[in-house]
């Protein structure tokens, strides 16, 4: 199915779930309140027609001044299909999002980068913890509001001096 | 290639035996390559035969900091990764040196953000650095004979300490 066909058999399939449905750049854009998510993928899962097998990629959007502040988007493919689909879900700072892992077993590790990276929850996720960040880490820095280069290092910054260095006058840089 | 290779004439504080081990651990270094990022592949290609660090007698890389004597940083060390490189540089034995490889591991790169320990320095004491991302072969070659230099004019302890 082509993008148009999507957005139409969805507007016909899912008329309950308050799915807003459009083409944006030739590509299918779904957005659908954070109460009707689960809901939906499952359906996109398992009904045959959709048959969406391959979870690409979940991320999320920090809109710092809007409300609700974070969009969560979804990434979906059928290799049987050879059709695509962009699910948005808006959620307010500390709100869940159910998760997705028993629908597509890779969702466990994207949901925890998404977690790291801007602290969104997803309730039911059986390792909600950090994927690439150290657990030390304080905050999440792709929030708009982390400092660009504030770092949390790990190891104290030490410079030890050594007897035996050398210093720096020993070194003469020769040219021809 | 025309660089010169003739030392300086040695400072007078100098004895003959840090002259004598300068001389015989400046032509044996065996480097440890930790090697992270891109940097990496310009390693290889110093290592390898075409421009040969064999030649300056540091051509057997031991894959174990107890067997090594230059800790070579190739690459972006991130802030996960830098109590890896700290417990590195502290299981090597004396003498070591350390040459901060490439513009990341000297400064942090183009990285300044959440993730990138902006230089190695901050954590482990950088004998040598190579600028260049990455940085040429030859700029290599050079900072190794700069290091050679630096060997050859250091105090040394005899005794293991």
């Amino acid at each position: 199915m082509i993008a148009d066909e999507i957005v139409n058999k969805l507007n016909d399939r899912f008329t309950d779930l308050g799915l807003e449905c459009k083409v944006d750049k030739g590509h299918a854009v779904a957005i659908v309140p954070v109460d009707n998510l689960a809901g939906l993928l499952k359906s996109l899962k398992t009904e045959d027609e959709l048959g969406f097998n391959f979870f690409m990629d979940i991320t999320a959007v920090d809109w710092q001044e809007r409300e609700p502040r974070f969009e969560v988007v979804y990434h979906l493919y059928s290799t049987e299909h050879n059709h695509r689909l962009r699910i948005k879900t808006n959620v307010k700072e500390g709100q869940d999002v159910p998760t997705s892992t028993g629908l597509w077993s890779i969702a466990d590790w994207m949901e925890r980068e998404v977690w790291d990276m801007y602290g969104i929850r997803f309730s039911g996720h059986p390792n909600m913890k950090r994927l690439l960040l150290y657990e030390e880490f304080k905050g999440h820095p792709l929030r708009k509001d982390y400092p660009y280069d504030k770092q949390q290092p790990l190891v104290e910054p030490t410079w030890p001096v050594r007897e035996t260095q050398a210093k720096m006058d020993d070194v003469k840089i020769h040219r021809p | 290639m025309e660089m010169s290779w003739k030392l300086k004439e040695k400072p007078p504080y100098q004895s003959a035996v840090d002259r004598v081990l300068g001389w015989s651990r400046k032509y044996s270094i065996f480097p440890y390559p930790f090697i992270t990022a891109c940097c990496g592949m310009e390693y290889m290609s110093v290592a390898s035969s075409h421009y040969d660090l064999d030649r300056f007698g540091a051509g057997l890389p031991r894959f174990s900091p107890r067997q090594a004597d230059l800790l070579l940083v190739v690459g972006t060390v991130n802030h996960k990764l830098s109590p890896v490189l700290k417990r590195v540089w502290d299981q090597m034995a004396e003498p070591k040196w350390c040459m901060a490889f490439g513009a990341c591991a000297s400064v942090g790169g183009p990285y300044n953000n959440y993730a990138v320990l902006q230089g190695i320095d901050k954590i482990v004491p950088v004998d040598i650095y190579i600028p260049g991302c990455p940085p040429r072969p030859e700029a290599v070659l050079d900072g190794l004979m700069k290091l050679q230099e630096k060997i050859q004019n250091q105090k040394h302890d005899l005794f293991w300490k």
